[in-house]
C-alpha cells in the first residue's frame, strides 16, 4: 500500500502476528471514533428511555391493584422489585454496555461496527478482558463525570463550570495528542482503536477481459516489445490496474492516451480497453519474473 | 467474474499469469476462511460446523502464507490488498478474546482475583494508610471544631445525626428499623451509587493518584465525623458494630478501589525500566482485574446493608457478622492461593 492518500498514510502502522506476517493497520480516525461514540450513547439513552417506560407502565399496572390490596401486599412487593430492577438496569446500560460489545468475536460496539472501527491490542497481542474493563471504567471520568458537573452546574456556577469544562476537554482531546490517537482509557488497558478491515476478492485480471466477454487473454491481441515494457514499474502497474478494475471509460481513454504516446505505439485506437488490457498483463509478466529473479522496479524513475 | 464462475481448472488454464494461477488454485481456500471469519464476526457460533472451527487455524495459517508469497510473487494490488484483510480479520478471531465471559469469570474467581489484590499489596498499604489518616483527621476537626461537622458529612445525611443530638436520637438512628419499607430499593440504591464512587475512585488514578488520595481522605473523614459523634454518647461500639456489619466489605472495596488508583497512578509517575505505555498497561490490566472484584463486594456490601444490618439487631452479632466478612475477604486474597500460580 504505497501509493494512498497522505492523510491515510499518517495513520498507518505495521503490525506484526506471531507468525511473524507484517500487517498493515490503519488506526481509526478521530471523526469515526467520535461517530462511534455519538451512535453508542444515543443507543443507550435510547434503550434507557425504553426501559424506563416499560417498568413505569407495569409498574403503573401494578399500583392500581395496589389500591385495592392492603400495604405489604404482593403487589406492593412487585413495585420494590420493579424498582430494583430499573436501578439495576440503569446501572447496567450505563457501564457494561461498552464492555459486553467489545468482548465479542467483533471488538465492537453497535456504534463502532457502523463506523467500521473495533478495539484491538497495541502490543498485537489477544484483546484480553482485563483490557477491555479497565478501558471502560476510565470512561467514566473521561465523560460521564464531567458532563454530569457540567449539566449541573450551569454556566452560572463559574469556576466550577470552567473546571469541569476543562476537564472535559482534557480528556476528549487526549486522542489529539499522540500518535496512535489513544484516549486515556486506551493508554491504562493498553489497548487501541484500528479500522477493521473489509475487503472484496477482486476479479483475476489475466484470465478474461473485464467487462467483455470471458475471451482467455491469452491469445494477445496486442504483444509489445522489451523496450516497450520496460518503461514502467510497479507504482504504474498498480495505477493501471485501478483504472482497469474501475472501468470508466474517461480515465481508460487518458490512460490510453499517455501510454500509447509514451510507447510509441498508435494501433490499440478505438480498442483501448483491450489494448490497455494486454499491455497490464505482459508489464505485470514482465515485473513478476523480474521480482522472482529479485529484480525490482518500483516506478518509472527507478531503473 | 467470469474466470471463477467457470470450472476452476478451466479458469487456472486460460491466466495467462503465473501470479493469477497462484490465485486461482488457492482461492477456495481463502473464500473459505472468509465465510468462516464473517459468520463468527457476526456472532453466529453455533451454526459453524464443528468442521469448520477445526479448519480455522489451519485455514488461517495456509492463507498468512500465501500472503507472504504473493507479497514476494504477485503485483496484484487488489488481491494482497484482500489478503491483508482477510488474515488481519481471522488473526483478530484466532488470537481475539480466548475465553468467553463466563469462563474468564471462572478463573476470575478461582486465583486471578486474589493474585491480582496480592499484586498491588503495596498500594494497598499506601490506601490503609490513607483512609486510617483520614478517620484520625475527621476526628480531630470535628473534635476541636464541631461546624466543622457540617462541611463534613453531606446535608442529607444529618437528619438526626448531628452534634448536640441526644443519646436517645442516636440510639434510635443505630436500632430498631427492622419493620423499614423498601429495603431492597435502598440496597440497590447504594450498590449503584457505591460502584459508581469505586469506579471514580480508581479512574482518577490517572491523574497520577492525586485525587484517589484526596477522595480516600475525604470519605474517611466522615467516617471519622460520625465515629466521634457516637463516641461523645459512648456508643462508639454499637456505632462500629452497626457500620461492620456491611462496613468491613464495602471499607474494604473502597480500600481496594483506591489503591486500584493509586497503582495506576504510581505506574504514571514512576515507570520504573519500562516504558511508559507499557508500565501503565499492565498496571492498568492488573487494576481492572481488582475493580472487577470490587464490584462484586460491593453487590456484598448492599445485600449486607440493606438486609442483615436492619435484621440483626443487637451489637454482638453485629460485630460478628461484620469480623467473618474481614476474616473471609482475608482469608480469600492472602490465604487462598492456587498452586501453578494463576498470572495476575
Amino acid at each position: 500500500m504505497s501509493e494512498v492518500h497522505p492523510r491515510i498514510a499518517s495513520r498507518q502502522r505495521v503490525m506484526v502476528t506471531p507468525e511473524g506476517i507484517a500487517l498493515p493497520v490503519t488506526v481509526a480516525s478521530r471523526g469515526a471514533r467520535a461517530g462511534a461514540l455519538f451512535l453508542d450513547l444515543f443507543f443507550i439513552v435510547a434503550i434507557m428511555i425504553i426501559t424506563t417506560i416499560v417498568l413505569v407502565s407495569v409498574a403503573g399496572g401494578t399500583a392500581g391493584l395496589l389500591n385495592e390490596a392492603k400495604e405489604g401486599s404482593p403487589a406492593a412487593h412487585a413495585l420494590q422489585f420493579l424498582m430494583v430492577l430499573w436501578i439495576i438496569a440503569m446501572f447496567l446500560f450505563r457501564n457494561a454496555w461498552f464492555l459486553f460489545f467489545e468482548l465479542g468475536p467483533r471488538g465492537a460496539t453497535p456504534g463502532k461496527r457502523i463506523t467500521g472501527i473495533r478495539v484491538a491490542a497495541h502490543d498485537g497481542g489477544r484483546l484480553s478482558v482485563e483490557m477491555v474493563i479497565a478501558r471502560n471504567l476510565l470512561r467514566d471520568i473521561e465523560l460521564f463525570m464531567p458532563v454530569i458537573l457540567i449539566a449541573s452546574g450551569g454556566v452560572e456556577s463559574g469556576p466550577g463550570w470552567y473546571a469541569a469544562t476543562a476537564w472535559f476537554l482534557l480528556f476528549m482531546l487526549f486522542p489529539v495528542f499522540n500518535r496512535d490517537r489513544l484516549r486515556a482509557g486506551d493508554v491504562i488497558a493498553g489497548s487501541w482503536v484500528v479500522e477493521a478491515p473489509r475487503q472484496k476478492l477482486q476479479k483475476v485480471m489475466s484470465a478474461a477481459k473485464i467487462g467483455t466477454a470471458d475471451a482467455p487473454a491469452r491469445t494477445a491481441k496486442y504483444t509489445f516489445t522489451e523496450a516497450q515494457l520496460a518503461v514502467y514499474g510497479e507504482f504504474e502497474l498498480k495505477t493501471l490496474e485501478r483504472v482497469l478494475r474501475d472501468d470508466r471509460e474517461k480515465s481508460v481513454e487518458s490512460v490510453y492516451l499517455s501510454i500509447a504516446q509514451k510507447i510509441g505505439r498508435n494501433d490499440g485506437w478505438g480498442d483501448e480497453r483491450t489494448f490497455l488490457q494486454d499491455y497490464y498483463t505482459q508489464l505485470r509478466a514482465r515485473l513478476e519474473a523480474g521480482m522472482r529473479m529479485g529484480r525490482r522496479k518500483a516506478d518509472k524513475f527507478s531503473g | 467474474m467470469s474466470a471463477v464462475l467457470t470450472p476452476a481448472s478451466a479458469a487456472i488454464e486460460a491466466a495467462a499469469l503465473r501470479s493469477d494461477r497462484f490465485r486461482l488454485e488457492r482461492e477456495g481456500d481463502w473464500k473459505r476462511l472468509e465465510a468462516i471469519v464473517t459468520r463468527m464476526e457476526k456472532g453466529r457460533l453455533r451454526r459453524v460446523p464443528d468442521e469448520d472451527l477445526l479448519a480455522l487455524p489451519g485455514l488461517y495459517r495456509t492463507v498468512a502464507s500465501s500472503l507472504s508469497i504473493a507479497r514476494e510473487t504477485s503485483l496484484d494490488a487488489a488481491t494482497l490488498a484482500y489478503l491483508e484483510s482477510l488474515v488481519q480479520r481471522a488473526w483478530f478471531i484466532v488470537y481475539g478474546p480466548r475465553s468467553s465471559l463466563f469462563e474468564w469469570f471462572r478463573g476470575f474467581i478461582g486465583g486471578g482475583w486474589s493474585a491480582a489484590v496480592r499484586g498491588i499489596g503495596f498500594d494497598i498499604f499506601i490506601a490503609f494508610l490513607l483512609m486510617a489518616a483520614g478517620t484520625v483527621v475527621g476526628w480531630l476537626l470535628v473534635s476541636s471544631d464541631p461546624e466543622w461537622f457540617f462541611s463534613l458529612v453531606p446535608s442529607n445525611f444529618t437528619d438526626t445525626r448531628v452534634p448536640g443530638a441526644s443519646r436517645a436520637v442516636l440510639h434510635d438512628s443505630l436500632f430498631g428499623n427492622q419493620d423499614q419499607q423498601a429495603l431492597s430499593v435502598f440496597a440497590a440504591y447504594l450498590f449503584s451509587n457505591n460502584a459508581q464512587v469505586s469506579i471514580l475512585c480508581f479512574a482518577l488514578g490517572f491523574a497520577f493518584g492525586v485525587p484517589t488520595m484526596m477522595l480516600l481522605i475525604h470519605n474517611t473523614a466522615l467516617l471519622g465525623a460520625m465515629l466521634w459523634l457516637y463516641h461523645g454518647v459512648g456508643l462508639t461500639l454499637d456505632f462500629v458494630g452497626w457500620l461492620s456489619v456491611h462496613g468491613t466489605t464495602e471499607l474494604f472495596a473502597i480500600l481496594l478501589a483506591g489503591a486500584a488508583g493509586l497503582h495506576v497512578g504510581r505506574a504514571m509517575a514512576f515507570p520504573g525500566e519500562k516504558p511508559v505505555l507499557q508500565a501503565v498497561g499492565e498496571a492498568g490490566r492488573r487494576a481492572a482485574n481488582v475493580m472487577a472484584g470490587v464490584v462484586l463486594m460491593l453487590i456484598a456490601a448492599a445485600i449486607l446493608e440493606g438486609f442483615a444490618r436492619q435484621l440483626v439487631d443487637t451489637t454482638p452479632a453485629r460485630l460478628s457478622i461484620g469480623g467473618f466478612m474481614l476474616l473471609f475477604w482475608l482469608a480469600y486474597f492472602f490465604a487462598f492461593r492456587r498452586r501453578g500460580g494463576a498470572g495476575a
